[in-house]
């Protein structure tokens, strides 16, 4: 029995060390959570191991102990039962003290990383998200830029029920969008987050942020994607937002800052072009505020 | 004041049942209302797993097979909702009403008219809950956890939702009364608080925290009503309200629900450990201490649901450390029941198997939630299936192994006659084997980065998916032995003694088995009491 | 605490089986079904009278049984204490009910209001989403939401009605507290004109406050839709005349039934039981006219 309990504990042990961020391809390798590619994201994947390995040692003390029990004290090996052990005031001293110090231990470090996360002072760049049923709007306050991003013709036709088209033939299935968000490398991205009609959550496990996006107020997180890390990084909707919850992915196409700037500049010239009364086509369903603010604020 | 004879009169009556479905619809017999009980939450068990292996089934390969999205999205919230309100607390429930008087020498419950009615609302409830599956624009869809806005676009269900959990708060407002009030009031002289046997103290307290949330649910509730129909901008940042003030109301109420869920299988397991280890329970007060401060605690923790919903960072600081703090009474109880175990003398029938599972996955599920109570870490976990994986192992193997420990603990003191052990052994090493296969790769999905409550998902997390859908049908086949033995016990079950297990102590083993239909008319004594609470 | 038992509980009254409890559930099952179709325009609400009038017959009929048994004296000194300690329960959940409702004003007012006016930790919200809107109590949110025709309204000011009852319920709980005394010390003419003069004061509450909704409605553009203000105003004084009236309805019944020569000086649950519910009604508007009028 108590193998069948610790089976998959070791298995959590294994997939702990090492076998962490795999291939795609196969989901055996996937494990564990990504070591990310910001330094929060980094310091969170950190914090998580450290008290992963914390409670695989109590377990192995604790479970140590149970098993010990188990094996050692069974009627069938003639075992007589001590009844006079039922209470004994150092031990339970101890084990009521020790978990104190032990989760003091976990608090320092998890405090210190979650003020530097608080800390959204000195961003370099502000991009105002607003998630909506069912995908996302991004704008770039700054620049007069803002578009919509939506799961990609593909993924979105291969999702119907029945669609009798195979997943495995889609790239990034359901972690694909139209539009990806653009970024530059190494700069500390402010994202003001909202939501125009029920709440999502906005999240990036690469980069270790996940907001969420209440309609009516605004939530500030930020991450600064590290200089040698551009490439295109995948998220979903974290909040239960109705029927396509489920189907409103998020990319980040993080590219090098000269790369950005050019294409920050082209995509304004292209919106200008484009010079309807609004910037922003108005979104299927979304709340007076953010829509108004969504034009009002690109133009 | 009672002369002895009318007593004796109305007591005359009583010990011949009253027959046919009088006995049921107008019972005010503890036993009784404790079957009833027992039954319908089996019954809820049931349906509520049926939907989750319809979940699981939909899961079990990228693509959408069967459902569609809003269908799912029904199943998860129907299915937490049955589990949670029509088979975990119901069950509990019927436990107390067997047990508590049997337990404490009381003749029955304290108030056994308003026990009849806090039982018989329930059906009406889940009548009411269930029959919003056929309704325009299906079953509520919006989670368990019912976070507007989402949860006001709901159609034509929404009101069969609210009004079906003011029932069930009524309910469970009114059968915690009940025990709090049979377990002060009318405990036998001599059995003072610190002879109570543990599942009665946990009830005690999980009677308490009951009363104090779920009025707190029903309010919260009652504000999606209005905001839904009566224009009332409670949760609408346009009116000045803000759609997070429900997730503290709710969560207020949530937390210390997830307690009231888990705090009388602490009992149970109090109870079945030191029989089977044929040694008194360790550290009898420190249980009770602790159980007492997991329930102080469960009141300030429960934002520790809404990390990123974007609070001041002192908040966030202050629910992270009281959150965390809860493990230490908790691990007081861990480090007590095997303790307990300790140079005892152990033998390895079911209820005392369920039990070690429990200790085992409980500890698991609990180190899970420590994790989740890390702010930085809980961003990346929250919403995705690590919460999920967390959750059912504190449920499934905690709660619900809680009740079948329970269960094969007490039936022969209820029918008067064994189960067949060697089944029920069966039934045991399938569900222990299964639950992991079902749960447990539900981590790695979670730290992968499957979001939760989604009815599709990216092709890499295929294999994992696949291993845990398996688990689940291997898990939901192998709890059809449970009813079977349970009915094959009644039949034709070998009969027991008052004391069914060697080394059991307390009240309810003084009896015969069954017992008589009014537990203890004349209360036990005090050289009774004083050998049942040998803890 | 073995002492607390008194030595005859081995006579504890059992009850026969009873069919009220589940009258009760099917009378509440139909009102809930009646509520259910008006409120999804179905059917209508035609099962909810129905409903209504089982569970008043339920109501009454469940009482009655229980003060006839009482009045056969088959109830001793324990379930009297039963009784008790589950009216006392009940009320805390009661108050547990209320407070999640002025955990809404507080939060509404300590917190959204002022983030939602850029305060705190939400400065964007307001720079972005709610420009020139100042998070000031009163207030029915940055959408202006109900009011009157141009979506102002006015709040009732603590003087004047509410500063009224509440030195009228104020007074009532001094008149059901004179009741019980006289009660104890046997003056029945004193206990029946107190309890008169309680429920009386009760009820009159209720006019004013009805009243005083009147105007809300009419003239201040104060309404249950009036953003948060409204949402919460309406709510918590809304629920808690509700709560005055069952009260005053109880002390009636309270009433009648010492009329009829029921409770002893020293047997009188019923009576005390209603007493603690009206002091509870009384403390929670105490409550209400600090947080909710007053401040
Ligand atoms: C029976 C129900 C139950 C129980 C007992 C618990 C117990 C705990 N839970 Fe869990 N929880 C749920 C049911 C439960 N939970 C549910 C249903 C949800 C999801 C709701 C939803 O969103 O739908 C949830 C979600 C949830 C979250 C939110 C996750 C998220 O959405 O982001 C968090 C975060 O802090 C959390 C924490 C905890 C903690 C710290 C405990 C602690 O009580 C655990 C304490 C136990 C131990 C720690 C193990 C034993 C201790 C020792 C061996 C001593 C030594 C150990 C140390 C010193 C570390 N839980
Ligand atoms: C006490 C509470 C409880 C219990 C016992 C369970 C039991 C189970 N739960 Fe559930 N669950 C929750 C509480 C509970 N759950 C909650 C609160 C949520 C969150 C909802 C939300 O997000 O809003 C949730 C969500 C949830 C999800 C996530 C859904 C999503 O995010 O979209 C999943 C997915 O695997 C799941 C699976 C299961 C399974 C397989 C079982 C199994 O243990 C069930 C086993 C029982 C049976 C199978 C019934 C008995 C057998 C039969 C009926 C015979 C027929 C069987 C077959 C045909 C195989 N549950
Ligand atoms: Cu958007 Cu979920
Ligand atoms: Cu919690």
């Amino acid at each position: 029995m108590i193998r069948t309990k610790l089976a998959p504990l070791a298995l959590l042990v294994a997939a702990a060390c090492g076998c962490g961020p795999a291939r795609a391809d196969s989901g055996w390798g996937l494990l564990n959570m990504p070591e990310g590619v910001t330094e929060i994201s980094r310091k969170i994947y950190a914090l998580h191991m450290k008290i992963f390995w914390v409670c695989v040692a109590i377990a192995v003390v604790v479970f140590g102990a149970m098993i010990w029990s188990i094996v050692a004290y069974r009627k069938s090996k003639g075992a007589i039962p001590d009844g006079t052990l039922v209470h004994n005031t150092k031990v339970e001293f101890i084990w009521t003290v020790v978990p104190v110090f032990i989760l003091i231990g976990m608090a320092v470090p998890a405090a210190k990383t979650l003020v530097e996360i608080e800390d959204t002072t000195k961003t370099e760049l502000t991009i105002k998200v607003t998630g909506y049923q069912w995908g996302w709007h991004y704008d770039y306050l700054d620049d007069g830029v803002a578009y919509y991003s939506r799961l990609d013709r593909k993924s979105d036709a291969a999702r119907e029920l029945l669609s009798g088209i195979d997943p495995n033939t889609v790239d990034h299935y359901l972690l694909n969008v139209d539009h990806p968000l653009v970024v530059p490398v190494g700069t500390k991205v402010r994202l003001l987050i909202t939501g125009a009609d029920v709440i999502h959550s906005w999240w990036v496990p690469a980069f270790g942020v996940k907001k969420d996006a209440i309609p009516g107020f605004v939530n500030e997180a930020w991450f600064r994607v590290d200089t040698d890390k551009p490439g295109l990084y995948r998220g979903q909707c974290a909040e239960l937002c109705g029927r396509d919850h489920g189907f409103m992915p998020i990319v980040v196409d993080v590219r090098s800052k000269a790369d950005f700037a050019s294409w920050l500049k082209d995509k304004a010239a292209e919106q200008k072009q484009a010079a309807a009364p609004s910037a922003a086509p108005a979104p299927p369903a979304p709340a007076a505020p953010a829509a108004t603010s969504a034009g009002a604020s690109a133009s | 004041m009672p002369t002895p004879l009318s007593h004796a009169a109305s007591h005359e009556e009583h010990d011949h049942k009253p027959s046919g479905w009088r006995r049921w619809v107008y019972a005010t017999n503890h036993k009784d209302i404790g079957t009833m009980y027992l039954i319908f939450a089996g019954t809820m068990f049931f349906i509520g797993g049926l939907m989750a292996m319809l979940i699981r089934l939909e899961l079990f390969k990228p693509g959408l097979q069967f459902f569609d999205p809003q269908f799912f999205n029904s199943m998860t919230t129907m299915h937490a909702l049955i589990m949670i309100f029509g088979a975990v607390m119901p069950a509990w429930t019927g436990l107390a009403n067997w047990m508590i008087p049997l337990q404490t020498g009381a003749p029955d419950m304290a108030l056994p008219r308003l026990n009849n009615f806090s039982f018989w609302i329930l059906p009406f409830a889940f009548t009411l809950l269930l029959s919003s599956l056929f309704v325009p624009g299906g079953a509520p869809a919006g989670g368990w956890t019912m976070y507007p806005p989402l949860a006001l676009q709901t159609g034509a269900s929404f009101p069969m939702l609210i009004f079906s959990i003011h029932l069930m708060g009524a309910s469970s407002i009114l059968g915690a009364i009940n025990i709090v009030v049979t377990i002060i009031n009318m405990r036998a002289p001599g059995m003072t608080l610190l002879r109570m046997p543990l599942f009665v103290w946990t009830w005690l307290i999980t009677a308490y925290l009951l009363i104090a949330v779920m009025p707190v649910l029903a309010g919260a509730v009652t504000m999606l009503l209005t905001d839904h129909f009566f224009g009332t901008t409670f949760f609408t940042a346009a009116g000045g309200g803000d759609p997070v003030m429900f997730q503290h109301i709710f969560w207020f109420f949530g937390h210390p629900e997830v307690y009231i869920l888990i705090l009388p299988a602490f009992g149970i397991i109090s109870e079945v450990i030191p029989t089977f280890a044929r040694k008194p329970l360790f550290g009898y007060e420190a249980m009770v201490y602790a159980v007492a401060s997991i329930a102080f605690l469960s009141f300030i923790v429960w934002a520790h649901h809404m990390f990123t919903v974007g609070m001041p960072l002192a908040a966030q600081l202050f629910f992270m450390l009281s959150t965390m703090l809860i493990a230490v009474p908790t691990g007081v109880k861990v480090f007590n029941w095997t303790a307990t175990m300790w140079k005892g003398s152990l033998t390895f029938e079911p209820p005392m198997l369920f039990a070690l599972a429990f200790l085992f996955l409980f500890t698991i599920g609990g180190f899970s939630g420590l994790m989740l109570a890390i702010v930085p870490a809980d961003y990346q976990y929250q919403d995705t299936y690590f919460v999920v994986a967390h959750f059912h192992y504190v449920l499934v193997p905690g709660s619900v192994f809680g009740i079948m420990a329970g269960v094969y603990y007490w039936l022969p003191k209820w029918t008067g006659h064994m189960y067949d052990l060697k089944l029920a052994t069966w039934h045991f090493w399938l569900s222990a084997i299964f639950v992991n296969v079902l749960f447990f790769p539900q981590h790695f999905l979670g730290l992968a980065g499957m979001p939760r409550r989604i009815p599709d998902y990216a092709v890499q997390f295929t294999d994992w998916n696949m291993v845990s859908t398996i688990g689940a049908f291997g898990f939901g086949l192998a709890q059809l032995l449970f009813p079977y033995i349970i009915w094959k016990c009644v039949r034709s079950g070998a009969r027991v003694g008052n004391k069914a297990w060697e080394g059991a102590h307390g009240l309810e083993w003084e009896l015969r088995s069954p017992p008589p239909y009014h537990s203890w008319t004349t209360p036990p004594s005090d050289a009774v009491i004083a050998r049942g609470a040998e803890h | 605490m073995a002492k607390a038992h008194a030595p005859d509980s081995s006579h504890y009254y059992i009850p026969h089986h009873s069919p009220w409890p589940i009258r009760g559930s099917i009378a509440l099952f139909a009102m809930m079904l009646g509520a259910i179709g008006f409120l999804n325009d179905w059917a209508g609400a035609w099962s909810f009278l129905p409903g209504a009038v089982l569970l008043a017959y339920m109501f009454f009929g469940w009482f009655a049984t229980v003060i006839g048994e009482n009045q056969q004296g088959v109830y001793n000194l324990q379930v009297d204490r039963s009784f008790r300690m589950a009216m006392m329960w009940f009320i805390f959940s009661e108050v547990m009910f209320f407070g999640a409702f002025f955990g809404a004003l507080f939060y509404a007012r300590m917190l959204a209001v002022p983030w939602l006016g850029g305060e705190g930790v939400k400065v964007f919200t307001n720079f972005i989403l709610w420009p020139k809107f100042e998070g000031i109590w009163p207030s029915n949110g940055p959408g202006h939401v109900g009011g009157r025709a141009d979506s102002t309204f006015s709040t009732i000011p603590a003087i004047g009605i509410p500063a009224l009852n509440t030195a009228i319920l104020l007074t009532s709980g001094l008149t059901v507290t004179l009741a019980h005394n006289a009660l104890r010390a046997g003056h029945r003419v004193r206990l029946g004109l107190f309890l008169a003069l309680t429920f009386l004061l009760g009820f009159t509450f209720v006019g004013f406050q009805v009243r005083e909704y009147g105007e809300a409605y009419r003239q201040l553009g104060l309404r249950l839709s009036t953003g948060i203000y409204g949402s919460t105003f309406f709510m918590l004084t809304g629920f808690h005349g509700l709560h005055v009236t069952l009260g005053a309805i109880m002390l009636l019944v309270i009433w009648l039934r010492v009329l009829r020569g029921h409770f002893t000086a020293t047997r009188h649950f019923a009576f005390e039981a209603v007493a603690w519910y009206w002091h509870f009604v009384d403390w929670v508007w105490l409550g209400l006219f600090i947080f909710v009028y007053w401040l």
